[in-house]
């Protein structure tokens, strides 16, 4: 060892000029792969709102239409299959333009090989999610792709819904007072994923919490509650959707960790794996920044719901800070919850 | 969550907030080694907590953090190897190399996998007999055991297309380094309970003694590290310098001689360079001449990627010594973000600058 030790440090890395999978991960790599290709390319007021679904006018009716690709892998895990996901992750993305969803489309992009019956079993899984949330299969599309071309099948389901109120729900609404509400606990769908891809054994399996939640927000707005914003907690989690909402609303929003639910297998799950649950995909889980004095309203609407009999205030929106998530931690201090960078990767120790 | 949620309670953390507090009566400066332990401290916003004058430092025992750029651009070579795949723990995959990452050269064609354990790897070999696996073996004393145990396992059943990346570093090398240098601010360590668990502690004994410098083995949940604060002031504070074990429901003297056992049996202790850092004398583990052919570093010819010069952009190695804070650093959210990192101690989840960043960019930034 020389006395002084010896000080420099890596190159930079340069920016990332191939598509990586976390540039599908629901964090900031993905944000900026939207900004740069899509959103620059594509831009125009209802795609610029950043809103799950886009809200068009058509005569004197609102419209919300949406699309979105699956391509999970298992197929089949507990609490689902690619399926299930395609139907209710299209009518969540309706229900978070506060809109009832009047029918989907389902594309379907299936390998060389795959048992006849495996894709039964997926479609019928499909039929039997769109009659739990009331909606119908109007149209569609199937393609076959060479053995090796695909992973099973992936599924594009794209949905319209009618806009029958008059709120304007999207982040710009959101303002200071607001509070927050997630409408149940989190992390069960990505742990249930994981659990069954690293062969991981507990007690009883984490079931996915795959759910559709048309029926939760209608009530909602039914109720007279005033919504200001909706986002449901898909890739990324709870804190890439506030994280989005705080960017998007240019506000501060501040929660209390110690409110937010996680099951205790999902815990020991994350634990083991060196994730945090606030980051992990959900399916059937939303937040709903609704008028500070409407919160108490909100809660009790919502827990009339088995899919949101957890709901709880979580936090508020604050008046400082724009575009910054903070957090109380477990045990008093506050930090903040930033949006992640890529997937989440397993840590070495 | 029992045996986790007892070590996360808010009144007790109070408790001990409160003992530190009455305790100190004077600046201290304590460096806690293990990456995971700054990730808990930033996490939980520990440091925020305790009195002003106790400073804690972040050391050097991020393990993604220390692995040299000559080894990634060994990794990265051989992953883009079309016979080869490659497998590592995930964060790894981040790790910037001289021109870029293993996620990149993932995205390129190269077949990169994420294991959870040394011995999937060798189940991975085992599955493709025609083609060559590489597991990178990275870490501190504490994967060393289960490294150890894939290429013995590997080795005693033939499984010939298996090979290691060997990174392994150790830790009291590390602390004496840092304590020898003329610019050393540590007047107390928290030393990383997994590794004890593995090494015990017995050989942090004689750096206590000669460095006349407290060391308290310490967990990684809040209040393991509350308390291990507590312990390590209190030694300061009565001019004492032992080794203490905080990490008692873990840790013993003599540590896991099993695993111990395993790990002489396959390595042997040698100069290894850290990044950031420097080489650093008996630092590290490499294969004993006995598993050679298990060597990857032996199997594939990598002479053409040899040591590259890191610019000094951005002050990783003085972070990693605890000499200066991320946020002091002039790139630090601006040039150097977790999306583009100039360091590995903004990459990885334990690395410093990305606690700091992910956690306290607002409060210090």
């Amino acid at each position: 060892m020389k006395d002084e030790l010896a000080l420099s440090c890596p190159v930079p890395a340069g920016r990332y000029e191939q598509v990586l999978m976390a540039h599908g991960g629901g964090g900031r790599l993905m944000h900026q792969l939207l900004e740069r290709v899509f959103l620059s390319a594509f831009s125009n007021p209802a795609l610029d709102t950043g809103h799950d679904a886009a809200v068009l006018d058509v005569g004197s009716s609102r419209i919300a239409f949406t699309t979105d690709s699956y391509v999970v892998r298992p197929l089949f895990f507990p609490g689902g299959t690619i399926g299930t996901l395609a139907v209710n992750g299209t009518v969540n993305d309706l229900a978070m333009a506060g809109a009832r969803p009047l029918g989907l489309s389902a594309g379907f992009i299936i390998e060389e090989g795959l048992p006849i019956e495996t894709l039964e079993r997926v479609v019928a899984s499909m039929q039997g999610a769109a009659k739990e949330a009331g909606v119908a299969i109007v149209t569609g599309d199937t393609k076959v792709v060479d053995r090796g071309k695909g992973d099973g099948i992936f599924i594009n389901t794209a949905g319209v819904g009618l806009v029958e109120h008059g709120l304007r729900i999207a982040p710009a609404a959101v303002q200071a007072g607001d509070a927050v509400i997630l409408s149940g606990d989190v992390g069960r769908h990505g742990m249930a994923i994981m659990a069954v891809r690293e062969g991981l054994q507990f007690e009883s399996a984490i079931e996915s919490d795959c759910a559709p939640l048309s029926g939760p927000v209608l009530d909602l707005i039914g109720a007279g509650v005033e919504v200001h914003c909706l986002r449901d907690l898909t890739r990324g989690g709870l804190a890439s959707a506030l994280n989005e909402i705080a960017a998007g609303a240019g506000v501060g929003i501040a929660i209390d960790e110690r409110q937010v639910p996680v099951r205790e297998d999902v815990r020991g799950a994350c634990e083991i794996l060196g994730f945090d649950p606030l980051y992990v995909a959900n399916e059937g889980r939303f937040v709903v920044f609704v008028a500070g004095r409407d919160r108490g309203r909100a809660v009790e609407v919502l827990r009339r719901h088995a899919s949101c009999e957890a709901a709880v205030t979580i936090g508020h929106v604050a008046a400082g800070d724009p575009g910054l998530v903070t957090l109380r931690s477990l045990i008093g201090s506050t930090r903040i919850l930033d949006m992640l960078s890529g997937e989440q990767l397993p840590r070495i120790c | 969550m029992k045996y986790m949620d007892e070590y996360r309670d808010p009144a007790a953390a109070e408790a001990w907030l409160k003992a530190i507090r009455g305790l100190v009566t004077r600046p201290w400066t304590i460096m806690e080694v293990c990456g995971g332990q700054t990730h808990a401290i930033v996490k939980y916003g520990l440091d925020e907590l305790l009195p002003s004058q106790v400073q804690l430092l972040h050391g050097p025992g991020c393990p993604v953090c220390v692995t040299p750029l000559e080894k990634i651009d060994r990794a990265i070579a051989l992953a883009s190897r079309p016979d080869v795949i490659f497998c590592s723990f995930g964060d790894m995959l981040r790790v910037p190399g001289t021109d870029r990452d293993l996620l990149s050269v993932k995205a390129s064609g190269g077949d990169v996998r994420i294991v959870y354990s040394p011995l999937d790897a060798v189940e991975v070999a085992r599955r493709n007999p025609d083609r060559q696996v590489v597991f990178f073996a990275v870490g501190f004393e504490t994967t060393a055991p289960g490294n150890a145990m894939a290429v013995h396992q590997a080795k005693m059943t033939g499984v010939r297309n298996f090979s290691i990346l060997v990174s392994h570093v150790l830790v009291p090398p590390a602390l004496e380094a840092i304590l020898g240098s003329p610019t050393c601010r540590v007047q107390g360590f928290l030393a990383a309970g997994h590794v004890c668990a593995v090494m015990g502690y017995r050989e942090y004994e004689p750096i206590a003694e000669r460095y006349k410098v407290p060391i308290v083995v310490t967990g990684f949940e809040p209040l393991d590290i509350l308390q291990g604060v507590y312990l390590c002031v209190k030694q300061l504070e009565e001019g004492r310098a032992e080794v203490e074990n905080q990490y008692a429901r873990v840790v013993s003297a003599d540590g896991n001689r099993p695993a111990q056992s395993v790990v002489s049996e396959v390595f042997e202790v040698v100069n290894r360079s850290w990044r950031g850092i420097g080489e650093i004398g008996a630092s590290g583990l490499g294969l004993r001449e006995a598993f050679a052919d298990l060597d990857a570093e032996r199997r594939f010819d990598l002479s053409a990627v040899g040591p590259r010069p890191e610019p000094a952009e951005c002050i990783s190695g003085l972070v990693l010594q605890g000499r200066k804070k991320p946020n002091e650093c002039p790139a630090f959210g601006i040039r150097c973000t977790p999306e583009r990192p100039l360091g590995a101690t903004m990459v990885s989840s334990e690395g410093a600058c990305a606690a700091y960043y992910r956690h306290r960019r607002k409060a210090e930034g």
